[in-house]
């Protein structure tokens, strides 16, 4: 695997237009990810179920004790939102989604495009 | 034959409680059993939650008739010991009867004690200690009489919680410094004082009374230092006395109790005492634990296989109030030499916690607050654990693998059931040898959770951890987020006083929760606060955030509320230009008499509510959905009733309203049903000169016939049993329950007794909180008018993608 080139950073939205523990989704370029306000933090993810594509940015931040996930609305799928597998139907075989990275700088949430963590380089 | 006859006097815990214990020893007894009590054999342990209005009189009940019959025991119901005539060997019953008995085992158990204080003989002063009191207590009890409880011990505050939570405005009147001063220490009972203050029960303590007042019917207290409360109730829990009284007549050692020995016999050799009656080493008793063991070693010596003999009481004392977590066990003096003291205190979450420590072994321990881990503690007590390598988790276990409490951490020796004295290799050992799968099984063959049930959780982890095949019962807790079942949880929620989701999850959660749990306590919170709570819109479905039902596609169905069905001209064009302004995939009418935009997406919905200027029918909603109605007496040659404006009515007075579950109403002219109200949560069904109101219809997943509640003539009074009935399913129903479970799972007679025919008091409270919760809703689509951040739009990034 090569190491993805740094991306700049993208200004997103004010930090303070996600309440605590809901997400939002945003368009970018041809994307569309969820971004959580997770109180103490941010995280983003791919804004489509690995189900049928159901809009996680509309779930509920839940935990099962491994870790944070987001219940998909749709059929309740639970998706972790740390490193972006499903974590509920458990078993095998589920494509997971990409996750990214975001940081809060003076009170301006950024983004950065390429995923944080790699598909399943299998 | 060769039988022995064993008559046993007392009918009570100790008693029935050895004589299964001498049952397990095979022996041939001819057994006779007197109560002067009219009831079997029950837990009066549980009388507090009888009263308190957790538990039914029939849930109490330890040994049925059948247990009796199936055993061969001759129960002797209502009738009263009056002599022993020990040279003679016979008992004297009150109904004249002589019983001959070879060994005889005395098990009166003790009396409530009350003070020689002037004017305690009026109307409305009570005890509690039987299944009788507890009946007139209830009966008594309600909202707008003015309790007064003296004693602030155990029984005291079980018993002035209990007439609190049926409505009375409820003190305690106590003569020490602080509550529960034989258990607590002065900080552990300031913590415990205001805990019973936020459950809104008042405490005076350094009161002594001197007089009840009032003429015939007490009226209030008077105290030593002069001041006075008014009191129409009044409870006189200061303690207990051993009736001894019958022992003495027959001339057996009597001090304080019947004497015994350490194997129960008192001073004639085939006389035996067991239980509150007795007095063992100059101590007496009064809690279940000891009495007991007392009785396990009387059934071993009565039956010739004296064993071990019996060795004092444990001193383990919990309060059985939910919502106050209080514990003491063991030697709380701290003054005698070499003690240590370990404690614990947040002020702000209400816990206190203290250990007493000699020579590196817990010598004693107050816990207020948080309980949760009192069976280390008993344990630690019980085997005098040299606590040297735990010095650093004294007051917190270090933390577990799986987060949670370790039942494979347990010793086999340690207690789990410490009321029953029964320990977790017990437990498993029955397990195994029977089969056990259910909670109730284990009950009925271990006795464990028998008690006083705080021991509950521990068996249950037990059983899933031991037992194949497990099955919960009935009783299920939230979630694994929140462990609690949702009874207990409403009861958290008011007596603590947390009006948020996030509280709740914080303080008895993980702290995050997840889909299942947080709409749950979002109900919760709203419904015990009537809506004066903190709205948290993150722990809400996305339904409830947008006030629009998703759809496969992630667009947003609309609903639009079409009371009773009926529409007007202009409403319908203003659905058809919406229809097609905003594109929708498709305008259907719905099976519940209204009109479906489906397709819309979520940006475009605050302004379609807008458009189309109309409320919200929540058809995304667990709440009100709609009021079917059909043509009625206003247009139908069979009508008999205006159905049309009661729907419409009953429609304006619940809608915006969350339920349990979805609720769904009909009103029909007459019998033959037009708008199907006899499969709906609720019906009402016009005849002529009455409406006939139904509940716990269902025409969904399964078809059910609703069950009637009331006949009633006037149309105002079927809507108010409308309104009782949807009140009292908003408070009592567990969340994601319809009223089809709801009525099936209570009966509608318990249904009935609690709503139409309950008290004039409790239908008033009902539909006080109704309205209370309904001045404080509002129609969700006005939401469009001033959103929070960010509701329903596409959120647009500052800077671009290049
Ligand atoms: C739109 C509608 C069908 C229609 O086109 O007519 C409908 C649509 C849905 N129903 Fe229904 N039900 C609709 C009338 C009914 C009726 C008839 C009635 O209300 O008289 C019933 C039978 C009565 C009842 O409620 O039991 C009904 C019994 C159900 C059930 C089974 C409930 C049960 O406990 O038996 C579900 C599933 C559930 O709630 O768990 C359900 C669930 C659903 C959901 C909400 C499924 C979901 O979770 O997404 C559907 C939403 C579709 C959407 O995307 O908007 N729907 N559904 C009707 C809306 C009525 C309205 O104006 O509000
Ligand atoms: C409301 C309440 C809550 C309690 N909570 C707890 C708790 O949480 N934990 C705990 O350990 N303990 C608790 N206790 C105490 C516990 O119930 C008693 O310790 C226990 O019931 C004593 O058992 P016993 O058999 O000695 O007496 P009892 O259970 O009182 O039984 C004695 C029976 O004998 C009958 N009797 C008396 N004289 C005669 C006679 N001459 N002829 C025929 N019958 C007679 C009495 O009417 C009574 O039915 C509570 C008690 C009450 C009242
Ligand atoms: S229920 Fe009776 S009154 Fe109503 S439409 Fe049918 S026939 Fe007419
Ligand atoms: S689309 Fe997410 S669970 Fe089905």
């Amino acid at each position: 695997m090569s190491q993805p080139k740094e991306l700049p950073w993208l200004r997103i939205t004010r930090a303070d237009s996600i309440p605590a523990r809901e997400g939002r989704s945003v368009r970018l370029g041809g994307m569309e990810i969820a971004i959580f306000n997770l109180g103490e933090r941010f995280v983003a993810i791919e804004n489509a179920c690995p189900h049928r594509g159901g809009p996680l940015a509309d779930g509920i931040v839940s935990s099962q004790g491994d870790g944070v996930t987001v219940t998909c609305p749709l059929h309740n799928w639970r998706i972790s939102i740390e490193d972006g597998d499903v974590r509920k139907p458990s078993g095998k075989g589920h494509a997971c989604v990409r996750t990214f990275d975001v940081k809060v700088e003076n009170g301006i949430i950024l983004f950065r495009p390429a995923p944080r963590v790699s598909e399943t380089a299998a | 034959m060769n039988t022995t006859r064993l008559v046993v006097i007392g009918n009570g815990m100790a008693g029935v409680a050895c004589v299964e214990q001498i049952l397990k020893h095979n022996a041939a007894f001819d057994i006779t059993i007197f109560g002067d009590e009219t009831h079997v054999n029950y837990n009066r342990i549980l009388l507090s939650s009888v009263l308190a209005g957790e538990k039914d009189f029939d849930d109490i009940v330890l040994n049925d008739i059948d247990w009796y019959r199936k055993h061969g025991i001759r129960a002797r119901l209502g009738v009263r010991v009056e002599a022993i005539d020990r040279t003679a060997k016979t008992v004297r019953g009150s109904d004249g009867s002589l019983t001959p008995y070879d060994k005889l085992i005395i098990a009166t158990g003790s009396s409530a004690f009350v003070p020689p204080i002037e004017g305690r003989n009026k109307a409305g002063v009570f005890v509690f200690r039987t299944l009788d009191d507890t009946r007139q207590l209830i009966e008594f009890a309600g909202p707008g009489i003015k309790a007064a409880v003296i004693g602030g011990g155990l029984l005291g505050l079980e018993a002035a919680r209990g007439l609190q939570v049926r409505g009375c405005d409820v003190s305690v009147v106590h003569l020490a410094g602080h509550l529960m001063e034989r258990q607590l220490d002065p900080t552990g009972g300031s913590y415990l004082e205001a805990y019973m203050r936020n459950l809104g029960v008042a405490v005076l303590t350094n009161k002594a009374t001197k007089a009840m007042l009032g003429n015939g019917h007490v009226q209030g207290l008077h105290f030593a230092d002069g001041s006075a409360i008014d009191a129409n109730l009044v409870v006189v829990a200061a303690g207990i006395r051993p009736n001894a009284q019958l022992a003495k007549e027959a001339g057996l050692a009597v001090n304080r109790g019947i004497v015994v020995s350490d194997h129960m016999e008192t001073s004639d050799p085939d006389v035996y005492a067991v239980g509150e009656c007795t007095e063992h080493r100059g101590e007496v008793f009064g809690l279940v634990a000891p009495l007991l063991e007392q009785g396990k070693v009387l059934a071993a010596a009565i039956t010739g296989n004296k064993g071990p003999g019996f060795n004092g009481g444990s001193t383990v004392a919990r309060l059985k109030i939910m919502g106050a977590d209080v514990f003491s066990a063991g030697d709380l003096d701290e003054t005698k030499p070499h003690t240590e003291v370990v404690k614990f205190e947040d002020p702000a979450l209400g816990i206190y916690k203290k250990l007493l420590l000699r020579h590196n072994r817990l010598v004693g321990v107050i816990l207020v607050g948080d309980a949760s881990d009192d069976h280390r503690y008993v344990e630690w007590l019980r085997s005098a654990t040299d606590l040297t390598a735990q010095r650093r988790h004294l007051l917190t276990p270090p933390p577990s693998p799986d987060g949670g409490f370790d039942v494979a951490q347990m010793p086999d020796s340690e207690t789990v059931c410490g009321c029953t004295g029964v320990s977790k290799g017990e437990i498993i050992q029955a397990v195994h040898t029977h089969g056990i799968q259910t909670m109730a099984q284990l009950k009925d063959r271990t006795r464990a959770s028998t008690g006083c049930g705080s021991c509950g959780t521990l068996c249950q982890k037990l059983l899933k951890a031991v037992a194949p095949e497990f099955e919960e019962d009935k009783v299920k807790v939230l979630c694994d987020c929140v462990p609690f079942t949702q009874d207990k949880l409403r009861d958290i929620i008011r007596s603590q006083k947390l009006k948020s989701v996030q509280a709740v999850l914080d303080i008895y959660g993980n702290s995050i929760g997840c889909e299942i749990c947080k709409p749950a306590i979002s109900y919760l919170v709203d419904v015990v606060w009537c809506g004066d709570h903190k709205e948290d819109r993150s722990a809400r479905y996305i339904n409830d955030r947008v006030h629009a039902n998703i759809q496969n596609d992630g667009t947003f169905s609309v609903v639009p509320r079409m009371r009773g069905g009926v529409t007007t001209p202009a409403e319908l064009r203003r659905i058809a230009d919406a229809a097609e302004k905003y594109n929708v995939r498709m305008v259907k009418v719905t099976g519940s008499q209204r009109i479906d935009l489906l397709g819309v997406k979520k940006e475009d919905l605050p302004r379609i509510w807008a458009d189309l200027d109309m409320p919200s029918g929540q058809a995304y909603a667990k709440g009100l959905r709609m009021v079917k109605t059909c043509v009625g007496n206003t247009f139908c040659r069979f009508g008999t009733q205006n159905s049309i404006d009661t729907g419409i009515e009953i429609e304006r007075r619940l809608e915006n309203l969350y339920t349990p579950h979805k609720t769904k109403l009909g009103v029909v002219g007459c019998p033959r049903n037009c708008a199907e109200a006899t499969v709906k949560d609720i019906g009402l069904i016009g005849q002529d000169g009455n409406w006939q109101v139904v509940v716990g219809g269902a025409a969904g997943k399964g078809v059910r016939k609703a069950d009637l509640l009331i006949t009633v003539e006037t149309t105002e009074e079927a809507i108010q049993a409308t309104e009782l009935f949807f009140q009292y399913y908003r408070e009592n129903a567990n969340y994601l329950e319809r009223t089809y479970d709801f009525v099936e799972r209570l009966g509608i007679d318990k249904v009935r007794r609690d709503t139409v025919y309950a008290t004039a008091e409790v239908r008033q409270g009902l539909l006080d909180r109704l309205a209370r919760s309904k001045t404080r809703s509002s129609d969700a689509w006005l939401e469009r008018n001033d959103p929070r951040p960010t509701q329903f739009v596409q959120i647009q990034p500052l800077d671009n993608w290049s």
